[in-house]
């Protein structure tokens, strides 16, 4: 029965946060502030995570493919497809889980417990739409860039780390990574990214906004967010792959 | 919290004191809306808060101004920034309006130079005076304040209450202020609740809660030395 009270309680809180606002131009400028510290504040982490990634698969698949039936250009086949139907989008957004959601839950819960949210809504200003709107707009807006960018430098990293250590020529990987691509599966890709961006950023969110008590509660609300976001990250890419690939 | 009925006058330091634990901040936080009542009503100038829909709370609370006991300041903004954000949120000012009436309410909480410092650079004092300048920016009609000296030395306790006793004078504002800082009481209080165990124990003005034998009041009253002497001169 806890499960449905706190599903309620988020829904409630997620229509609170998409409520009018109060402001417009001021929601705006939030949505920016959030974009540069969401958004472009996860480039660094999630390039060199793409790059080692993407040399990684490239490196092993190689390795696997030792049958002289299979052609070296599988390698690229493998990167690609990994990278896109996979990488990118669900583990970039699994570790945007860690770095992002426990960001937001710490900031907010922080606020929470010293009276910051209190503070505005004596003001009259709708708490949960001033500080959790902008993060979830940013997040959906920045989210899908991050995938791009992620699938991009692992396919990337595949080929120098690849070409570097011998393990498949510039014709094959290139050859590999055009072969047969289905540019649904970027899209299938962005459409996973979207879902998981909206959960990254309003999971966290709702357990920070949540917080009662002090600094240890603060901890608490962070490490939640984060396991909360990851699993839910985990069951819907369940769930999209069935109704997008299947 | 039960059978409590007090009318806050205008213009004047309406002091809530009690123990900890008394009730006083449940009380703060029904008056604000933070909390929900079970029964009963609080009125803003004959305005049932807890009948009135979404809109007209939302009225209500722009008329309000609030001190919290930690000062409440966003983190992540100046302390310019800091007073700007309600003129920003409810007004249309331009930057210089806005800029103009920040730096009227900094000097008026007496606190010049500290426009582009960081609530984490502030001493507890300045703090709370920034919240003050913050909770007078929009000329609020109520004004909260949550035990306004808590943490603070006593020699900044009186400058923060001096304040806000000019400010409600000044502006006419009715201000409601929680404490257990009996020198507060003393200084500052115009009327007085006391609140024991969630219900009106007792209320009056200063001069009458130093005449009192009510046995819970003068446990609280005369819980320090410094009062028990005030009491004998005072006899």
């Amino acid at each position: 029965m806890r499960v449905f009270y706190h599903f309620g309680k988020y829904y409630l809180f997620i229509k609170r946060a998409f409520g009018k606002p109060e402001k417009f131009s001021i929601y705006i400028d939030r949505i920016f502030e959030e974009i540069n510290i969401l958004g472009i504040g996860s480039l660094g982490i999630v390039a060199i995570i793409s790059v080692f990634m993407g040399a990684v698969i490239t490196i092993q698949s190689a390795f696997n493919f030792e049958s002289p039936l299979i052609p070296l250009y599988a390698v690229g086949v493998a990167v690609r497809d990994s990278m896109i139907l996979e990488f990118s989008p669900a583990i970039v957004s699994l570790i945007l889980a860690g770095k992002v959601g426990s960001s937001i839950a710490s900031e907010i819960g922080t606020m929470r417990v010293t009276e910051q949210i209190d503070a505005l809504e004596i003001m009259g200003i709708n708490s949960a739409g001033y500080l959790v709107f902008p993060k979830i707009i940013a997040s959906l807006l920045f989210n899908p860039i991050l995938v791009v960018f992620s699938m991009f430098l692992g396919i990337l990293g595949g080929y120098l780390f690849g070409i570097m250590a011998g393990v498949v020529t510039d014709y094959e990987y290139i050859y590999g990574i055009t072969y047969e691509f289905r540019p649904y599966n970027v899209i299938y890709a962005l459409i996973k990214s979207a879902v998981f961006a909206f959960i990254i950023a309003s999971v966290p969110a709702f357990h920070g906004y949540y917080t009662s008590g002090g600094a240890l509660e603060v901890g608490r609300s962070s490490t939640k967010g984060v396991v909360y976001s990851s699993v839910l990250i985990l069951a819907f890419d369940l769930i999209l792959t069935q109704l997008l690939l299947s | 919290m039960k059978d409590i009925n007090f009318t806050f006058e205008t213009g004047k330091t309406n002091i809530i004191i009690g123990e900890s634990g008394s009730g006083k901040t449940t009380l703060l936080k029904c008056m604000v809306g933070l909390n929900e009542i079970d029964s009963g009503e609080i009125l803003y100038d004959g305005r049932s808060f807890f009948d009135l829909d979404f809109k007209g709370k939302k009225a209500i609370r722009k008329e309000i101004g609030m001190l919290f006991q930690g000062g409440a300041l966003f983190d992540s903004k100046t302390v310019e920034e800091n007073v700007v954000f309600p003129l920003s949120m409810f007004t249309d000012m331009s930057v210089e309006e806005k800029r103009d009436r920040a730096n009227f309410c900094l000097q008026r909480v007496n606190l010049n130079n500290a426009n582009n410092l960081y609530p984490s650079e502030l001493s507890g004092g300045m703090k709370k005076r920034v919240a003050i300048a913050r909770a007078i920016a929009v000329q609020p009609k109520y004004l909260f304040c949550d035990e306004p000296n808590s943490g603070l030395d006593p020699k900044t306790s009186i400058v923060i209450d001096s304040l806000i006793k000019e400010i409600t004078e000044e502006y006419n504002i009715t201000t409601i202020v929680i404490t257990h800082d009996m020198n507060s009481v003393i200084e500052i209080g115009d009327n007085i609740m006391f609140i024991y165990k969630g219900e009106k124990w007792w209320e009056g003005n200063k001069h009458e809660i130093l005449k009192t034998t009510n046995k819970e009041i003068c446990d609280f009253v005369y819980a320090t030395e410094f009062m028990k002497d005030l009491k004998e001169k005072f006899q």
